[in-house]
């Protein structure tokens, strides 16, 4: 496909509607995003008030991540990533054909990485076709061209660096390479050969000559054959040539030849071309004589064929496949070059995906990180090619000036990026998690600015935390949900949320608004809480008391008085209930006291009257008394001496009952 | 479980639910809804699986699932139930309750009925309300029982515009499903590790029996029924615990089995096949529970496409005053003769597996990796 639509990523951006030259302007960075908006700033004072632009504009970095299509790649490659990070984990224990299996594996996990581009491309060509409206339809075909070229150079790394091919191999994998991305081929074969009379198509000659720019001779042969049979006077040719298509040696995978004797033979099979050639075998088929031209390696046939070799790299490798066809990797890179400044022949420079692809044959896996990360308009590729080209240990020198290495620095870039979407944050955890270096202190960053919905987010993003032990995040987390059920007046709910942070100081707040709407009330709320408190309870003294005082409220409700009573003494005697309540949980002693069995022991009693005592001489002396306050001290005061009383009471009935049991 | 179909949909989903079939009909299951969560704009989906009829060179069926029509969706979709065959009922984090409507003719959906701020909090001190996410739906034609973070149950009917029953406060804390027991009575199971019976026929806001794990109120997500056998309930919880209970007696689980790594999402029987069990996690995986007394190969404990797995078995109580002829598999304690056979469905970990559903032969769950998986060949 063609690669001529190459979107440079800007580094100047015109954002509609924003004059700078009239206004001045303020600006904000985010994690993925910049804030821009007018300031209302006025050089001269009082001049006339022009209304501002009433508008903050968002403007985000990493566009990509905001197509519907894309996110498919940025999910699908999301798993292949994680894969790919866990090769070594379960390597533990295949020490011998360790190194092997590491190979297969990555060369497997980059072909997947291709497949889910290609799989992308070809939703993103599907959409682009049925597009209605052209502006759109010509985003969606540059987002082609992208992918596009996104797998090319993906490919090309593959060969270069993953599979690391030798000489021989190398060109057969060049060759599928080109055959893959130049595959406009496909239709045209299919085109001639669905027509009626295939040799009489217009573009028959065309088609011929593109299977034996590509090498698919057998193809090619096939097409001569049909040549032959309808027309007498070349059939003799025709044959010649196929037959030189078909022994032409080529290098068969799983043979023990080796590269000498294809070397040897294939000289003897060039020189047999040369000499047809040079006795005009073909001289009265110009068709023909220009095919039997092209493998022979001829640049100036080769470059007639400039149209149908669309690029200098088919060029390249056609080259390669009819001269060199033993080339060996350290030499691509030489080629490569002549190939370009040939092609290109002085009239146009090379564009940045000629660059890329340059600093691929020569090996400069620096280069093509760099040049890729300027020119392509997200940090996906860049991150996952690198990601892949550390695991297979070629990136282990580099180290940069700033943050960490290179492969941490882009998926920090790129798992930044995701969490700035509002959806997609979830994929951004794992990339962080494979950021040995930055990428914890980022997730904590980046985490607690995740907005918490719903409490089913909440449970995904505190379940991210916990798994990794962010303690600090969990209790943030915890503490923000707690306020919001506080704020809705769901104090079940906020004090749940306290007991999950272990957050003591939050419980007693919680516990103290328990207690306050029982005052109020005069019964409890949330009961199925409170009741099922269980170890929960010993969080804070104040929780403590507020489940202990509840459980006295069951126990007198079931009636075990003698049980009510020793735990209602036990609250105040062990100060876990607040001074405050005192008085309540005295008050709530009288109907115990007033029972016809005698219920606290004289021991007991002596006790309640000490807190009583205690609670009223410690009482402050108040200034100025208003009618309120003289109403409040006059109830209190009508309380104490009840409680006196009963408790004098009790006291006689007890001492007489321990009395007569003693003796008895 | 050969084959099993992905489909990336550019939404994280939330919900996957079957549509019903009609009773006493030969069809299998064929569409499916589906609903999302956390985008900036949330939908409702119908997919078919496709026709029968396009059988590819090997004998299979050809290709994945196909969107049939959907809708946009204002809020998260908390849950999802199939009202009928052309009604869908969704919650949302909005609070509020939406019934769509399908028309096969022209396959669009469209809104039927809607109650809006069917949950809320109110603030102390003042008057104004703020939305509060709905949690669970249940339907039974004609009712319609939803749950929420507010700790409302609300009872509506389809042709109702008012709820025909509200219990304020049922919850102190957060409820998160809701299923039906025998009507008028529904299960809810909440953030606590509560398992409460309500009994519709009731007045007042207490409910008639409440269940609950012992200890550590680990927060239960996820609730079904025994299709048959109705006193017998599968719930889910954050520790990833399948816990079995028999609603009859006890206020503890049957019995507690050890699964998932993190959350239960959601917890299925198979509706026609009920000694089958599904469960779906946060970590990643979907399980499928095999307590068939008949079942083939009784020997591995455990298998997960080659890798092994820990499990832990262990019952709590003993039924020893329970007839042994009646007792479901699910609820028998015997660890050496009733073994539980699980596979794993899913071939690797991905993100969360928010939600599935099964229904006859096919199975379908959504994923937080924006992936609906579909199968239809359960148990081949």
């Amino acid at each position: 496909m063609a690669q001529k639509l190459w979107p440079w990523r800007s580094l100047f951006l015109l954002i509609p509607g924003v004059n700078s030259s009239k206004k001045q302007m303020c600006f904000d960075w985010g994690p993925g995003e910049m804030l821009v908006c007018e300031t209302s700033f006025n050089k001269k004072e009082k001049s006339e008030t022009v209304p501002g632009c009433p508008v903050i504009y968002i403007i985000r970095k990493d566009v990509d991540v905001y197509s519907q299509i894309l996110r498919k790649l940025f999910n699908e490659s999301h798993g292949i990533f994680v894969g790919l990070q866990r090769i070594e984990e379960e390597l533990t224990g295949k020490s011998r054909k360790a190194h092997h299996f590491i190979f297969c594996r990555l060369v497997r996990v980059s072909k997947n990485y291709r497949s889910v581009i290609r799989a992308c491309m070809e939703e993103m060509h599907q959409v682009a076709i049925a597009a209605k409206d052209p502006a759109c339809s010509r985003q969606f075909s540059s987002q082609v061209s992208i992918l596009s070229a996104m797998e090319l150079i993906w490919n090309l790394c593959e060969i270069l660096f993953i599979e690391v091919a030798p000489a021989g191999p190398l060109l057969l994998h060049l060759l599928d390479w080109v055959r893959l991305h130049v595959c406009e081929v496909d239709n045209l074969l299919a085109d001639v050969l669905g027509s009626e009379n295939p040799r009489k198509h217009e573009s028959f000659w065309k088609l011929v000559t593109i299977l034996v720019l590509q090498g698919r001779l057998d193809e090619a042969r096939q097409m001569l054959s049909k040549e032959a049979d309808s027309s007498p006077t070349s059939a003799g040719m025709c044959r010649i040539l196929g037959d030189l298509m078909r022994t032409m040696p080529v290098l068969s995978p799983g043979t023990t030849q080796t590269l000498t004797e294809l070397e040897l033979k294939w000289q003897h099979w060039h020189e047999e071309c040369e000499r047809h050639l040079q006795d005009g075998t073909f001289a009265s088929s110009p068709h023909l004589e220009s095919l039997c031209k092209i493998m022979l390696g001829d640049e100036a046939a080769l470059l007639e064929q400039k149209e149908l070799l669309n690029n200098w790299y088919h060029f390249l490798v056609t080259r390669l496949l009819y001269s060199h066809p033993t080339v060996k990797p350290i030499d691509l890179h030489f080629y490569a070059q002549s190939s370009l400044d040939l092609f290109l022949g002085g009239e146009s420079s090379p564009e940045p995906l000629d660059n890329i692809l340059m600093a691929a044959f020569e090996f400069d896996i620096h280069q093509v990180i760099k040049e890729c990360s300027i020119a392509l308009s997200n940090w996906w590729f860049v991150a996952h090619l690198t990601d892949l080209l550390d695991h297979c240990k070629l990136l282990q020198s580099h180290n940069l000036y700033f943050g960490s290495n290179m492969r941490e620095f882009l998926l920090l870039e790129y798992a930044s990026g995701l969490f700035a979407h509002h959806s997609l944050w979830q994929l951004g955890v794992d990339y962080f998690d494979y950021c040995p270096e930055l990428g914890r202190v980022s997730l904590e960053l980046h985490i607690e600015r995740i907005p918490l919905s719903t409490e089913q987010k909440a449970l995904k993003v505190l379940r991210i935390c916990e798994q990794r032990q962010m303690t600090e995040q969990v209790r943030s987390i915890c503490k923000i949900l707690a306020m919001k059920a506080v704020r809705n007046n769901r104090l079940g709910s906020a004090l749940s949320w306290s007991i999950r942070a272990k957050d003591a100081a939050f419980a007693t707040l919680v516990s103290d608004r328990f207690l306050r709407d029982y005052c109020e009330r005069g019964c409890f709320s949330d009961l199925d809480l409170i009741d099922n408190l269980g170890p929960a309870m010993m969080l804070s003294d104040r929780l403590t008391f507020l489940g202990k005082y509840r459980e006295f409220h069951r126990l007198y409700g079931e009636k075990r008085f003698v049980d009510a009573a020793s735990l209602l003494l036990s609250l105040m005697t062990s100060q876990i209930a607040p001074r405050s309540f005192w008085m309540t949980l005295l008050t709530d002693a009288l109907p115990l006291l007033e029972q016809k069995q005698v219920i606290f022991s004289a021991e007991q009693t002596y006790e309640l009257m000490r807190c009583l005592e205690d609670l009223t001489s410690g009482r402050p002396v108040h200034g100025e008394p208003d009618a309120q306050r003289l109403q409040d001290d006059d109830i209190e005061t009508t309380k104490v001496e009840m409680l006196r009383l009963a408790l004098a009471r009790n006291l006689a009935r007890a001492i007489i009952k321990e009395g007569s049991l003693e003796g008895s | 479980m050969e084959e099993i179909y992905a489909k990336f949909v550019s939404q994280k989903i939330s919900k996957t639910r079957w549509r019903p079939v009609p009773a006493g009909s030969l069809q299998t299951a064929e569409t499916f809804a589906t609903g999302s969560w956390d985008n900036e704009e949330n939908r409702v989906s119908l997919w078919s699986i496709g026709d029968f009829g396009n059988l590819d060179s090997d004998g299979g069926f050809e290709g994945d699932h196909q969107l049939l029509c959907d809708i946009k969706h204002h809020g998260d979709v908390m849950d999802l139930q199939f009202f009928d065959q052309e009604r869908i009922v969704a919650a949302s984090s909005t609070g509020s309750v939406t019934l769509f409507l399908h028309h096969p003719n022209n396959q669009t959906l469209s809104v039927g009925q809607q109650w809006t701020a069917a949950h809320y909090h109110t603030s102390p001190g003042s008057l104004s309300c703020r939305s509060a996410p709905c949690t669970g739906v249940v339907c039974s034609n004609p009712e319609i029982v939803t749950v929420g973070e507010d700790g409302r149950i609300n009872l509506f009917r389809a042709d109702h515009k008012e709820a025909v029953r509200t219990i304020d406060n049922a919850d102190s804390s957060t409820l998160h499903a809701v299923t039906f027991l025998r009507t008028p009575e529904i299960l809810t199971v909440n953030s606590i590790g509560q398992l409460k019976i309500w009994d519709f026929r009731q007045q007042g806001n207490e409910p008639s029996q409440i269940l609950s794990l012992t200890g550590d109120r680990v927060p239960l997500h996820c609730v079904d029924r025994h299709p048959n056998q109705q006193h017998v309930v599968a719930t889910g919880g954050q520790d990833g615990m399948l816990s079995i209970w028999d609603v009859r007696q006890g206020t503890m689980p049957v019995s507690l089995l050890k699964a998932h790594e993190a959350e239960m999402w959601e917890v299925h029987f198979h509706p026609s096949n009920p000694d089958h069990l599904f469960t779906c996690s946060e970590d990643g995986s979907l399980w499928h529970w095999d307590a068939s007394t008949d079942a083939p190969e009784k020997s591995s404990l455990f298998h997960e496409g080659g890798r092994s797995s820990i499990f832990l078995f262990h019952s709590i109580s003993n039924q020893a005053n329970v007839h042994q002829s009646v007792i479901s598999s699910w609820l028998s304690t015997d660890p050496a003769k009733d073994r539980i056979e699980i596979t794993s469905l899913l071939p690797n970990r991905t993100l969360s597996v928010n939600s599935l559903d099964v229904l006859g032969p096919c199975l379908v769950c959504g994923t937080d990796a924006e992936a609906i998986y579909v199968t239809r060949q359960l148990f081949s």
